[in-house]
């Protein structure tokens, strides 16, 4: 199972990546392979920040669907605009081009919650 | 947790695996959508051994059959297979079945996983008439293999002719086992169900037979979400979600099974009644073209107000769109009635439509 160093993680299965005051966020491998095949991503396009621990869209899957949490708060900058036709890059490539928003963080101490790779790796039971 | 012969085939394929009615299962392979398509378009091939067999025999088997069940049995011949259901006598769901004619006083009752002790108890409690009622279902495995590919693939590994018709079985025999080679299947596609008493052994070489012989139609192995995918699309119920002891088999849509001038059998009188009063509720099937999906128990509404709720429900892999079936009030049930899934507070655009979801 493929958890990369330089990321950090959520207790939701979500990953975060952080370069200067902004941050990309998606699912994890383990947590794709849990969903099974992605089929939409509702994110509100009109949504403009997200909240820490808050829903922030949905993932839905064949088998179920699952909220997104904000792993910390801050202002909408993007969101993946090929998620919408090509879902399945989160099965394929989570870490990668099946990443979901990046959005600026409002207070850098909200990272201080997320737990690292190895941390994560134990959580997963790996 | 209770695993089946196909139990180290799975691992070997790298199946995600579930515990399922207490078995460990593959839920899937791959990909759900790619081995649901894979079955659609070719062939895939499926471990059920979880499924119940139920063998009833003595000279009054079909006299309890009969009284055991909703279905006619007393039209079958030896070689056929009937769909069935056994109700309470208020009319509830204990499970549905197939019943296979064996001979003039054998029957084989492929029961729900999920109900194979609750079923073999209520036989044995209903067994006035002294019938041997063995239940066999840790014994044999069962595999599906669908697809409109399916009958090359299995005439490839069986040396008789294999032209049976729809709900037809015969014993052959496969890898060197006995099976019974039956003409049905749980996906809305030509296919077979192969049911044989076998261990681990067996078992690997009757799959690695059918593999083997598959892979020039890239035979797919599928799991139980393909599975559950596949049946949705055809509108077939799934015990548990879409029926059970609280719905009766009128309301579900199986008054085709329902026989009712059969003669007396378990549940007649208040089926009757339901077919004579009217049922208050029915199930139907839903689809919608918005891109949110409804799921077991999320409420169906009209008109701001609650008149059902989603049994099953998922994305379509080959409409690609939402779709469910679901119970709502009668009067909401014709073709084209205008309803929405509420999910997530949101009322989401739909509507009833006939079954099933894909035309064959």
């Amino acid at each position: 199972m493929n958890i990369p160093g330089n990321l950090k993680y959520t207790n939701d299965h979500e990953w975060v990546k952080v370069e200067g005051n902004v941050a990309t966020v998606g699912i994890t491998e383990y947590a794709q392979g849990e969903l099974g095949d992605v089929v939409f991503v509702d994110i509100d396009e009109g949504l403009a920040e997200i909240s820490k621990g808050k829903s922030f869209g949905t993932i839905e899957a064949v088998k179920t669907v699952s909220d997104l949490y904000g792993p910390f708060s801050g202002k909408l900058i993007e969101i993946n605009s090929k998620l919408s036709d090509s879902p399945e890059l989160i099965n394929e490539d989570p870490f990668g081009e099946g990443w979901m928003i990046k959005a600026e963080l409002s207070n850098t101490t909200d990272l201080d919650d997320l737990i690292d790779a190895e941390a994560y790796k134990a959580l997963i039971g790996q | 947790m209770k695993k089946t012969a196909f139990y180290n085939i799975h691992k070997k394929l790298g199946a995600k695996l579930v515990d399922f009615a207490g078995f460990d299962m593959p839920i899937q392979y791959s990909s759900i959508i790619a081995e649901h398509k894979a079955v659609r378009t070719s062939v895939g091939i499926f471990d059920v051994s979880h499924m119940g067999e139920v063998f009833i025999s003595g000279n009054k088997a079909l006299e309890f059959v009969q009284h055991i069940t909703v279905n006619d049995a007393s039209t079958l011949s030896p070689g056929r297979v009937q769909y069935s259901a056994m109700c309470y006598p208020d009319g509830g769901i204990v499970d549905d079945l197939l019943v296979y004619k064996l001979s003039d006083d054998e029957f084989m009752l492929v029961v729900n996983a999920s109900n194979i002790d609750k079923d073999y108890k209520w036989m044995i409690e209903n067994n006035k008439l002294d019938v041997k009622i063995d239940n066999q279902s840790s014994d044999y495995s069962l595999i599906a293999v669908q697809g409109p590919n399916s009958h090359k693939v299995v005439q490839k590994v069986v040396n008789d002719n294999i032209d049976l018709e729809y709900y037809h079985f015969k014993k052959e025999k496969i890898a060197g086992t006995d099976v019974i080679l039956s003409r049905t299947g749980y996906t809305g596609e030509i296919g077979y169900e192969i049911y044989f008493k076998g261990n681990e052994f067996e078992a690997e070489k009757i799959w690695t037979e059918i593999f083997e012989a598959g892979k020039e139609f890239n035979i797919q192995p599928a799991g139980l979400a393909a599975r559950d995918s596949l049946r949705l699309e055809m509108g077939f119920c799934l015990y548990g979600n879409d029926i059970d002891k609280t719905t009766n088999t009128i309301e579900a849509g199986l008054g085709w099974i329902t026989k009712l001038k059969k003669g007396n059998f378990i549940g007649r009188e208040a089926l009757q009644k339901f077919k004579d009063d009217g049922v208050i509720r029915k199930l139907v099937g839903m689809i919608s073209d918005e891109k949110i999906f409804p799921r077991k128990d999320y409420p169906v509404y009209v008109s701001g107000k609650g008149v059902g709720s989603v049994t099953s429900g998922t994305v379509s892999p080959i409409l690609e769109k939402p779709i469910a079936l679901g119970y709502v009030e009668k009067e909401y049930s014709n073709h084209d009635t205008e309803i929405s899934f509420l999910i997530r507070g949101k009322e989401i655009s739909a509507k009833v439509v006939k079954l099933p979801f894909i035309k064959k």
